[in-house]
């Protein structure tokens, strides 16, 4: 039978000591029993001696040194999966909460997972199209890939998140697809409107949801992400299902982290959090990718709201020199209502080389992407010249720059939340907006692919649109 | 074995793991831990009690659980099957260990870094009866198209060679023995396991004498490393530090690279392991996979195997150095090396310095930096080998006062500056021209097998980087005062300063031409935007319109320069008559 222990030392925010345990092992899990016969869940973090230090996902509200009973369960977090998961929706622990039957379980699996053994990796290089110009012409997604939104309290992140998991598709294929959805402290609404989005289309029967509220234990949402990355792993590499897996608010969870860090007494790194938040976050976003032989795949989209906006603060920091770029959302975009407002010039895809051109997208993307960003650069700065100075002085060129670069932002970048266009429709639209220079100025595109997919070569040409 | 005695785990406390009753053990020994049998290195004693780091996860690891003494430090195994693999922090084949356990890293199995059953046709370099000492090359291996492998006799051993002879030989099949003046004989194997802690010995030390051709016109130009040099890619992430380090270790003129992956995505290093298959080496065009030893230890895998990894890494690479070639090793990123030293000095309870870091984390750097150079190597035949360091730091929020950065910078001579902004505007690689520095400079000259072109070069790299600078400056009165207040000649100097960085040192990596550019091509593309220059002054002296020269054809040729192939190189130089004689038409 399993052991059980009365020996609750000392509790101290979300952390309790417990003595004379016999047979403990890192890492593991524990079932707390209270006074009231209520039950909580702890994993152990620290084993020394006889002496266990426990974090208990649910708080250490109400719990007492003498009533508590702690119950060794001998193995670490797990999920039972079985293709049933797919339409159902967990709490932040991985257990139902809709009322719906027990998960017969096809296997148990530790939630804690295992890394990818780097050479079975299969490179990300199949092109998924959004249906969202700034993601797909300039920074586009694969399937396979970790690309995060950053954003900042009240940008339309949700929105972006949504339209992504609508839209997304692989061109040409009905491979069988699937959504896993973790909210980690957003609130009821953010999360009813995700639900409900996915209600809408039929695709929540293809989902699996973890919900950590707002008002839910915080230190739950250390685990919420562990649970559905697990799902994950198991509708992609045993099933083959193509899974987009949504992070929803990362920020939260490193909060929590911080919080048992702090708890701990470590030695804090920057902003408090602690030293080993790289390696944490490292352990959760490399969980997505492809494998070799394996039919499925892993896409990831964590969302994360910067403090301040400030894109140096750990959470996007550590973020983006782990993910394979950012998608960064912009407040003064937003304030000129352009949605969704993707600020281009600081997003990036780092994949992006690996799923377009000929046969994937079309053979002019790269080229047109490169100038498109040069000239919208260009732009950029003399809008900002503009504001300064005023309009009148800047010079011919610097106009025309300012001119495409507001054309830029109303048309290519703004599409809202329901278009969906696609990738020809996102190019076709860059060489319109390109149109206004020389093409002597188009310095970053060849010049066969000028003379082909110019809007005034085309016409001459006769070729269709 | 027995002598060693066998500890009991008292403390399981993530990586770390405290055993007691280890009497008899030392610094650095390789444990195993645990039910799990996992490999761990002891990194503290007191007493009875050892602190170990594991270099496997301690999920389910707890006290009373055995830890076995190996008595040996953590070492590598070196000789042939080294080139093209992909290993661990620890000397792990991953693909050895994805043929044994999937797709997903097991934990307790310690497979030999080097394939035991594997042939290999060895040629005796010396008769019998030689009289050899350490370091002596005995052998030689043709194990790649691209790397001759010579079999070295091993430190402390030396004597006269006896049995040796060409044949087919696995690793550890003695392949001769070596007798000593006192009787005592030493089996020799083609295989040699060397402690990964400490520098292989080597004659002397060398000053570093040229340059390193990397094929990276802003590196060559202006920043060049030298052989046995030591550089530093600081950078916040996104602006290209992965990049410079995939684009040195494809192009970059070594005989040898070590790349280490460490504590970054594991897709860069799948990248690697896909892509360099097909490039070929510029001069012999054999592939380019046939001269790289890979040490992937990604960010999800253990933290304390990330530790190692950079010195596993630079321990192969200094094997190589030591048979007299060229190594470059590259170490991606530095940061979370020391991030992981952190990780593991916080859970021994160390006193932090600096931002949680321990004391010694600039010393550690240091010494690791301290390992590059060129050197006289040990042992007969007189040969010269070297070994140069490329690390990538990546400094929280971009800040360059960061420890690692800063501790770093203390060490090495030539510093590539990052800098964000030029990567927005997509100006790769975004290594910015006025704060970056090398102290090699004087080397590049010895890279030109023709001298007059050497030094003509020379003088065309101070020259545009006192356009550069003087571009700042003029940048810098433009916002202050507006353009009219720019003469017409420094009107040229600007827009042959933005031909100099957008045509020049603007290079892309993923273009088929671009992503390598030789000496002389760097030296022909110079000297055209040069030419462009010294016209443009002349005919705004003889009253012609700055704007009017702008719009030459020329300007787009000297743009469009870097797309031309290395075999159509005339056409490059011919821009400079284009130049002449469209000026002469305005
Ligand atoms: N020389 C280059 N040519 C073209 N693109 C580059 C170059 N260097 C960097 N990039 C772009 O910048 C992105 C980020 O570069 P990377 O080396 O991964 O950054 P870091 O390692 O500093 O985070 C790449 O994915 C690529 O799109
Ligand atoms: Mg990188």
């Amino acid at each position: 039978m399993l052991k059980e222990y009365k020996t609750v030392s000392s509790v101290a925010g979300p952390l309790m000591m417990v003595q004379n345990v016999d047979g403990a092992k890192y890492g593991h899990i524990v079932d707390i029993e209270l006074g009231d016969g209520s039950i909580r869940h702890g994993q152990i973090l620290q084993v020394e001696g006889d002496n266990v230090l426990v974090q208990v996902f649910e708080g250490t509200q109400g719990v007492d040194l003498d009533e508590t009973k702690i119950r060794l369960l001998g193995k670490p977090s797990e999920l039972s999966v079985s293709p049933d998961i797919l339409g159902r929706v967990f709490s932040g622990v991985g257990i139902p909460i809709d009322n719906g039957p027990a998960i017969i379980p096809d296997a148990k699996m530790d939630v804690n997972g295992n890394p990818i053994n780097p050479y079975s990796r299969d490179f990300p290089n199949e092109f998924i199209q959004t249906g969202i110009s700034t993601i797909d012409g300039l920074n586009p997604l694969v399937r396979g890939q970790k690309l995060p939104i950053f954003s900042g309290a009240g940008l339309p992140h949700d929105e972006i998140a949504a339209q992504l998991a609508r839209q997304a598709t692989v061109l040409g294929e009905g491979e069988e697809f699937a959504v896993v959805f973790a909210a980690m402290g957003i609130t009821f609404e953010a999360a009813q409107f995700f639900i409900d989005d996915l209600t809408k289309t039929g695709a929540i029967e293809r989902s699996v949801m973890f919900i950590n509220l707002a008002n839910d234990p915080a230190i739950e949402r250390i685990a919420t992400p562990r649970f559905a990355l697990t799902a994950a792993e198991y509708l992609a590499f045993e099933r083959g299902m193509q899974v987009l897996v949504i992070l929803n608010d990362m920020t939260n969870y490193c909060e929590a982290l911080r919080e048992i860090s702090a708890a701990r007494k470590e030695v804090p790194g920057r902003r408090g959090y602690p030293g080993y938040l790289y390696t944490d976050l490292a352990t959760l976003y490399e969980r997505a990718g492809r494998i070799k032989g394996n039919r499925g795949s892993i896409t990831m989209v964590p969302v994360l709201t910067m403090p301040e906006d400030d894109k140096t603060h750990p959470v996007p920091d550590l973020t983006g020199y782990i993910t394979e770029g950012q998608i960064i959302l912009s407040r003064s975009l937003d304030r000129k209502s352009i949605a969704p407002p993707v600020d281009v010039l600081p997003s990036l895809s780092r994949l992006k080389d690996k799923g377009i051109g000929e046969g994937k997208t079309r053979e002019d993307h790269a080229d047109l992407y490169n100038q498109l960003y040069a000239a919208y650069a260009k732009g950029k700065e003399s809008q900002e010249l503009a504001t300064i100075l005023g309009e009148g002085a800047l010079s011919e060129e610097d106009a025309k720059y300012m001119k495409f670069a507001d054309e830029f932002e109303l048309r290519y970048i703004s599409q809202g939340f329901t278009e969906n266009r696609t990738i020809e429709q996102t190019l076709d639209l860059g060489w319109e907006l390109l149109s206004v220079f020389d093409d002597t100025e188009l310095k970053r595109i060849d010049v066969d692919l000028i003379a082909k997919y110019m809007p005034k070569f085309r016409k001459n040409n006769g070729t269709s649109d | 074995m027995s002598e060693l005695g066998q500890g009991k785990i008292v403390k399981v406390a993530g990586p770390v793991v405290v055993a007691q009753g280890m009497s008899g053990a030392k610094m650095y020994d390789v444990v195993r831990v645990g039910e799990a049998n996992l490999i761990g290195e002891i990194v503290e004693l007191n007493n009875d009690m050892a602190s170990i780091q594991v270099y496997e996860g301690t999920v389910g690891v707890g006290p009373g659980e055995p830890v076995i003494n190996t008595g040996a430090p953590l070492s590598v195994e070196l000789g042939p099957g080294l080139i093209s693999s992909i290993y661990d922090g620890i000397q792990r084949p991953l693909d050895k260990l994805y043929a044994l356990e999937g797709s997903f890293i097991q934990r307790g199995n310690a497979l030999p870094g080097l394939d035991r059953d594997k042939k290999w046709p060895f040629k005796a370099t010396v008769e019998n009866g030689a009289k050899v000492t350490a370091g002596d090359i005995i052998g030689e291996v043709q194990e790649s198209s691209l790397l001759l492998h010579k079999i070295m006799v091993p430190l402390g051993v030396e004597g006269t060679i006896e049995g040796i002879k060409d044949g087919e030989y696995t690793v550890d099949t003695p392949i001769a023995t070596i007798k000593a003046d006192d009787g005592s004989v030493s089996e020799i194997k083609m295989m040699q396991k060397c402690p990964v802690r400490s520098q292989r010995a080597s004659k002397q030390r060398l000053a570093p004498d040229k340059a390193m051709v990397t094929g990276q016109r802003v590196i060559d130009t202006f920043f060049p490393i030298g052989v046995g040099g030591t550089a530093c890619v600081p950078g916040p992430f996104g602006t290209g530090k992965t990049v410079v380090q995939h684009q040195l270790a494809k192009w970059i003129d070594a005989d040898v690279v070590v790349y280490i992956g460490c504590g970054e995505r594991g897709n860069e290093m799948t990248d690697v392991l896909t892509e360099f298959p097909e490039l070929k080496d510029p001069k012999s065009g054999k592939p380019l996979m046939e001269r790289v030893v890979l040490i992937a230890n990604t960010s999800d895998m253990p933290v304390a195997a990330r530790e190692a990894s950079v010195y596993t890494g630079i321990t192969i690479a200094e094997y190589f150095r030591d048979m007299g070639y060229r190594v470059a090793l590259m170490a991606d990123s530095t940061s979370r090396w020391a991030e992981a030293m952190r990780e593991i000095s916080t859970r021994l309870e160390e006193m932090p310095a600096e931002e949680g870091y321990p004391a010694y984390l600039g010393a550690r750097i240091a010494s690791f930096y301290e390992r590059a150079g060129r050197v006289a190597c040990l042992g007969a035949p007189d040969r010269e080998g070297a070994l140069s360091i490329i690390g990538a730091v990546s400094p929280p929020g971009g800040d360059l006062s960061d420890s690692v950065v800063q501790a770093t910078l203390h060490v090495v001579k030539v510093f590539w500056s990052l800098q964000s902004r030029l990567a927005q505007q997509r100006h790769f690689p975004a290594i910015d021209w006025l704060t970056s520095y090398s102290f090699y400079k004087q080397y590049l000259q010895e890279c030109f097998e023709d001298k007059v072109m050497a030094a003509e070069m020379d003088g065309m790299i101070k020259e545009a980087m006192s356009l550069l600078e003087k571009e700042a400056d003029l940048l810098e009165i433009v916002r202050l005062v507006g353009a009219e207040a720019i003469s017409k000649a420094d009107q040229i100097s600007l827009a042959v300063a933005k031909s100099i960085r957008e045509d020049y040192l603007h290079q892309n990596a993923f273009h088929e031409v671009d992503t390598y550019t030789s000496l002389e091509k760097q030296y022909t593309m110079l000297k055209v935007i040069l030419h462009l220059y010294k016209k443009g002054l002349e005919a705004v002296e003889a009253g012609i319109e700055p704007a009017d020269i702008f719009k030459i054809d020329a300007m787009e040729a000297i743009a469009r320069a870097k797309y031309i192939p290395e075999a159509e190189m005339s056409k490059i130089a011919d821009i400079a008559n284009q130049i002449d004689s469209q000026i002469a038409k305005l």
